[in-house]
């Protein structure tokens, strides 16, 4: 009794491993980078709307999993926040193409009780801040910046990403960058050792947004789209040119547009030239076999790709508050593509 | 039974000894299933040992004592985690040990039946709640609350010592303990609870015999009685509190730093673990992230250990349940 019920359960199942695939369309399957999950998720979705024949499973498991996934071929595609770099390369052994695929950026997010404009601070002073250098809301770096803004003298509660983040790469790049003092003590990456007395670490954008909400005082750095769905304060930045901005898609865009030659090795867009630079701005990335050992499954591949960097994959970006290429970068992008061989 | 044989003993001996197939089966099964368990343990031990071993290589013991932990430079010590894995572990066991030893002798002991059943099956519930929730209350109301009102009211009164000075934050140590208490807090009085509720009736009428008091009963016969079991449950749950992740991610400031204060903001060794492990890129980064799972895992041997000595001494010294 008991055996012929198991055995019927096995041949159920082995029926159903056969027929399942047979039945549904081709599945790419894709892994990497968090931040862009919701933007795949929906572009994805649009690509098998109209291409029935194909659908691409992507799994959200972090950058440093999508490129060890991908290299490990278990993958069609990886995608990282930041492109693979020498060593990497080396371990994939075979030549990879690495495609901008996203725009990200972050916003400097504050909670200070009672001040109701919009705070100015320069490039210098978030460094500052960031530093521990400067400790309180009215230290006359910012002061000097926010003249007729009561700022309190309140003690700065700084708060970053606790997990390894592309949006922590983008703004340790951009302190880098504006600040001699952080590139010697601190550096650029996912992770990094954060010197300010008063830092704190939360888990993911949520995490940095709830802590900032609920610690009067505090200063963070959130990625664009949550900012924009959730409302938060945030600071106007002065940008290399001289010139106060906001962040917004538009702002991050022109950052991007005014590197349209951007690759693999030379990619930061962070205090880019520019009247309207969003001076914390970056790519994402995706990379996949410059030659595909299976060329159905490369082609397959190299038609979403050419799809989703292009305009009409692009303009899915705006619809989940992402920023969509400029039309410069996605000549490039589609460039880089070009070489795969198939 | 065909063997069996109208006489003495002898004979019921050689009944005794004969096993069925089914029964050999039977301990077969058995022992396979508890041999699955040490395998388990094994492999996990060799699979944590072989993954950091590039890491052990490379930084030797140190990497236990040194409280550097910085991925650019590739400076990896391991020493604040532990301190914070320790610390938030014993502020819990230690509130979540007074609080639900409490709650367990008055269920079994002094709650009115109507009222007891409900109570335990809440606490029960309250174990059931998934750890994110509890992070996510954490960091949206007792972190505030912590900042606004207890950390104050504490530093007030206990100010003067070095473990309720300095700035607080909210998230940080104290905040991490608390949130970890409440997540074993169940733990410890669903267990103690029966096993206090199966202390013999006997002991109890013969203490109120004796003129005791019901409170002098329940701390003096009915507790001492039960300590054993009541010291296992407590055993489970730090077990709970060293290995618990998400909830103590969310709370605890995750700053790899060590400091005297309670409310400063520190790490554990599984929060280290969950934030960095996915965007963990170098080889090296990834075989100290792995070796700070297997101090993880000593940690609690250790702790488990220790546990089961005291429990055994215990044991020896008195006569208990």
């Amino acid at each position: 009794m008991r055996r012929s019920f198991i055995g019927r359960l096995l041949v159920l199942a082995v029926a159903a491993a056969m027929t399942l695939p047979a039945a549904a369309a081709t599945q790419l399957t894709g892994a990497g980078s968090t931040f862009d999950y919701p933007f795949f998720s929906k572009a994805f979705y649009t690509y098998s709307q109209k291409n029935p024949n194909v659908t691409v499973n992507y799994q959200s498991i972090g950058s440093g999993g999508g490129i060890q996934q991908f290299t490990a071929k278990t993958v069609d595609f990886g995608a990282t926040d930041v492109p693979m770099n020498p060593q990497e390369l080396a371990r994939a052994a075979q030549p990879v193409l690495q495609i901008p695929v996203t725009l990200g950026g972050a916003a400097i997010a504050y909670n200070l009780p009672g001040v109701t404009q919009q705070l100015r601070l320069t490039r210098q002073t978030v460094a500052d801040i960031f530093l521990g250098t400067i400790t309180k809301w009215n230290d006359p770096g910012i002061v000097k910046t926010n003249a007729g803004v009561n700022l309190p003298n309140m003690p700065i509660v700084v708060v970053h990403r606790s997990d390894g983040s592309g949006t922590s790469y983008i703004f340790t790049d951009f302190l880098s960058h504006v600040s001699a003092q952080w590139k010697a003590r601190v550096g650029t990456g996912k992770s990094v050792s954060w010197p300010a007395p008063s830092a704190v670490g939360a888990k993911g954008n949520e995490g940095v947004a709830g802590q900032i909400r609920s610690t009067p005082g505090a200063i963070g750095y959130v990625e664009l789209a949550y900012v924009i769905e959730n409302n938060m304060s945030n600071a106007l930045l002065q940008n290399r040119a001289g010139r106060w901005v906001a962040i917004t898609p538009e702002t991050v865009a022109a950052a991007a547009a005014s590197k349209p030659e951007v690759s693999a090795t030379n990619f930061s867009i962070v205090d880019a030239p520019g009247e309207n630079s969003w001076p914390i701005s970056g790519y994402s990335w995706i990379v996949v076999w410059k030659k595909p050992s299976d060329s159905v499954r490369g082609r397959l591949v190299h038609d979403v790709l050419a799809w989703l960097v292009g305009p009409e994959g692009q303009a899915n970006a705006k619809s989940v508050d992402y920023v969509p290429l400029p039309p410069n970068v996605q000549a490039t992008a589609l460039a880089t593509l070009r070489q795969m061989q198939l | 039974m065909e063997n069996a044989q109208p006489g003495g003993a002898p004979q019921f001996r050689r009944v005794a000894r004969f096993v069925s197939p089914t029964d050999r089966g039977f301990a077969a099964i058995v022992y396979a299933g508890s041999a699955l368990f040490a395998l388990l343990i094994l492999g996990l031990f060799i699979e944590l040992l072989l993954g950091s071993w590039p890491s052990i290589a490379k930084f030797g013991p140190a990497f236990i004592w040194h409280s550097a932990w910085n991925p650019i430079a590739n400076q990896f010590g391991a020493l604040p985690m532990i301190y914070g894995t320790v610390v938030t572990s014993l502020i819990a066991i230690i509130l979540a040990a007074f609080i639900g030893i409490l709650a367990a002798v008055y269920l079994a002991d002094f709650a009115p039946r109507w009222l007891a059943a409900p109570l335990s099956f809440l606490i029960e519930l309250l174990a059931a709640v998934p750890s994110v929730v509890y992070g996510l209350w954490g960091l949206f109301v007792l972190a505030p609350f912590v900042r606004t009102s207890i950390g104050p009211a504490l530093q007030s009164v206990l100010g003067w010592t070095p473990l309720f000075s300095g700035p607080i934050y909210g998230v940080g140590l104290l905040t991490g303990g608390l949130i970890l208490a409440l997540m074993i807090v169940p733990t410890v009085t669903a267990i103690s609870r029966d096993v206090v509720a199966a202390i013999p009736r006997d002991l109890r009428e013969a203490s109120m015999a004796l003129g005791s008091t019901k409170w002098e009963t329940a701390m003096r016969v009915v507790l001492p009685a039960a300590r054993v079991g009541v010291f296992g449950a407590c055993v489970l749950a730090l077990g709970r509190a060293l290995g618990e992740t998400i909830a103590v991610t969310m709370v605890i400031g995750n700053r790899p730093e060590i400091s005297a204060s309670l409310f400063a903001p520190s790490y554990t060794l599984a929060s280290v673990i969950a934030n960095e492990f996915t965007e963990a890129t170098t080889d090296i980064y990834i075989s100290a992230l792995i070796q700070l799972g297997l101090i993880l895992f000593f940690v609690s041997v250790v702790v488990n250990a220790l546990a089961r000595v005291m429990i055994w001494s215990v044991r020896g010294s008195e006569r208990t349940l």
